[in-house]
């Protein structure tokens, strides 16, 4: 019992670092419909622009930290929108999804070949200390990444209710045509939305570079984890894919655990194709009007 | 004009090909051979999404699929020929297979399933080592060797990858042409009205399917005996991009879409090879801004220069839509 209950806040931790990769993967297919098969290769660079940080420009953690949340933004967020997103938006999907999948390539390959091919150790942001309750061993480190990541996604969720700009944001990704004749700024409403998947990114990136390291490959499992994540929970719900990232991480944790560690990989998958044929919209949400 | 201007490409396409390995050193053979099996795999996975409208991420597995199959049969003896056509059919069984969600789920979604039944078949040939010989793969495939014609050697093996695949050519330009090729469009243009004119949509989403299937089944026939070996990285999600890529840089739904789109994929890397670790940043920033500007692929691209030069040329006006996919 004490080893489930370390399983568990060890599975729901990682999970919610997958969550904030899910989340932004569902807020850009909202406004733009676009699928970013680029998504995982997200998550890995912004770990790369704070090791260059300390490393090439010898800046203290915290600093390094800042620039590459605004590296991040610049790069994944803004010129992602206006280099490819942008002139792709008369097209209809299939391009746009190759180009994604071409700057996965790119993104790894310049990673590898500018910076380094070895897995890179990454400093750790919170205390490596454990403690025991019950015979269970808890990390710090799981608590408080469990804690930071559901923070941002409540943060996030009162943001897009709360504000003004945030109301503007879910009016776009419901009906473009409307809200732009209610006097809306779409344009600037899909910039934020691809400014908030770049911010997302970069902190789960900050959050997951210090349990598996830094790798140029490593974009790979995370971008289909994040897929997986947004779906099984709900294409159109940020708790849907808030649930779905939880729901991976346990899952993944306790059939490693208990049942088998050679086809673990296997197991969203089969939850994934499940959940398509049975309940298209996901666990939590709820069937969109226009066809998929 | 159009009649015409193919006539005359196709036995210039095809000498090349004749042509193309002639002086060569054998690791060019090899990549040239390694081309038009990937071509074999791409024209199938055409059919299944530029002209059927199918998107389908596992073409990879099936390749893997008549690859191990192939490798497994010749191995306990089994001449080439029928171990590949066992290959062929039993990826046509699996597509058909593979086709159903097809019928519940469109675009983005069965995007997903396919990929997950690539990334499932990859880790059954990785972990089921008593079959499949697990990460060690399974090595020394034998070469077919047809009567008189030995094909141990790589010019011998490049003609007989050639011979298969101007066979296989012929047939999907027969499908193409035939009123299942038809049906394919219809269902891509407009699977409404394409029902209400009484087309059997399920029959038609699931033969696309499964001939896309088979003829990613019979590359992997070919593949395994080429390499001589054969392990599941061979056959993971990344190749299936692969194969998606050379349809969609060639031009999905054209018929030499693929002949070009793979010569990209495969032979470019090769011709870039001299820029040494900048080769795969340069290839994948050429494919983006390819897809920027001519979201068609080169097949469109080539009409595009043409419709410049040649500004009085006119394909039929009602094609336009349909190869805009």
């Amino acid at each position: 019992m004490a080893q489930f209950f370390q399983v568990l806040l060890s599975g729901l931790s990682t999970g919610s670092i997958y969550a904030l990769a899910a989340i932004g993967f569902v807020l850009v297919w909202q406004t733009a419909q676009t699928v970013n098969f680029a998504q995982g290769e997200f998550v890995m660079l912004p770990a790369f622009f704070v090791l260059a940080g300390v490393h090439v420009l010898g800046l203290p953690l915290w600093a390094a930290l800042l620039l590459g949340l605004a590296m991040a933004i610049f790069v994944l967020g803004f010129l992602f929108k206006r280099i490819i997103v942008e002139p792709m938006s008369k097209t209809t999907g299939l391009p746009l999804i190759i180009a994604t999948m071409a700057l996965s390539i790119l993104l790894k390959e310049s990673t590898k070949q500018f910076y380094a091919a070895e897995a890179q150790p990454f400093p750790s942001l919170f205390p490596q200390t454990t403690f025991d309750i019950a015979g269970a061993v808890f990390s710090i480190q799981d608590g408080l990444n469990l804690l930071v990541s559901l923070a941002v996604v409540v943060a996030l969720t009162l943001f897009l209710d709360r504000t003004k700009i945030g109301r503007s944001m879910q009016a776009t990704a419901q009906n473009p045509g409307v809200a732009e004749i209610l006097g809306i700024d779409i344009k600037r409403m899909t910039l934020y939305t691809f400014l908030i998947n770049a911010t997302l990114a970069a902190l789960a990136s900050f959050l997951i570079s210090p349990i598996y390291l830094a790798k140029f490959s490593s974009g790979e499992s995370l971008g289909l984890i994040a897929f997986i994540a947004a779906i099984v929970g709900g294409f159109n719900q940020i708790r849907g894919a808030l649930a779905g990232g939880l729901l991976i991480g346990v899952l993944d944790n306790l059939t490693a655990t208990y049942v088998t560690a050679q086809y673990r990989a296997a197991v969203p998958l089969i939850l994934l194709v499940v959940i398509i044929l049975f309940r298209p919209e996901g666990l939590l949400g709820t069937s969109e009007g226009r066809k998929v | 004009m159009f009649k015409r201007l193919n006539l005359l490409a196709v036995p210039l396409v095809l000498l090349f090909l004749i042509v193309a390995p002639i002086g060569q050193g054998n690791y060019m053979i090899y990549s040239l051979s390694s081309w038009l099996i990937f071509v074999i795999a791409a024209m199938g996975l055409n059919l299944t999404l530029g002209y059927a409208g199918q998107i389908s991420l596992a073409q990879a597995s099936f390749m893997g699929i008549g690859a191990y199959t192939t490798a497994l049969l010749t191995l306990a003896g089994w001449p080439w020929i029928i171990a590949m056509l066992i290959g062929v059919a039993l990826c046509f069984v699996v597509g058909l297979l593979l086709g159903f969600p097809a019928l519940k789920v469109k675009g983005h979604f069965l995007a997903f399933v396919t990929l997950a039944f690539n990334t499932l078949f990859f880790l059954v040939a990785r972990n089921e080592d008593w079959l499949t010989g697990g990460t060690y793969g399974i090595t020394g495939i034998k070469r077919p060797s047809l009567l008189l014609f030995a094909t141990s050697k790589p010019l011998p093996f490049y003609y007989f990858t050639l011979f298969v695949f101007v066979i296989a050519a012929l047939l999907l330009w027969g499908i193409v042409r035939s009123p299942w090729g038809r049906a394919f469009k219809a269902l891509r243009e407009n699977p409404i009205r394409a029902e209400s004119l009484g087309l059997d949509t399920r029959r038609i989403t699931l033969l696309a399917f499964a001939i896309g299937s088979a003829y990613g089944g019979l590359a992997g026939g070919l593949i395994a005996p080429l390499v001589q070996y054969i392990e599941p990285g061979s056959f993971a999600l990344g190749h299936s991009l692969r194969l998606l890529l050379m349809v969609v840089v060639g031009g999905a739904g054209f018929f030499f879409g693929p002949l070009l789109g793979a010569a990209v994929v495969i032979l470019l890397p090769e011709a870039l090879r001299f820029t040494e670790g900048y080769y795969l940043i340069i290839y994948a920033a050429v494919v983006i801004a390819l897809m920027i500007y001519c979201p068609t692929g080169l097949m469109g691209l080539g009409h595009r220069i043409r419709d410049k030069i040649w500004p009085n040329y006119q394909v039929r006006g009602d094609m336009k839509q349909g190869s805009q996919l």
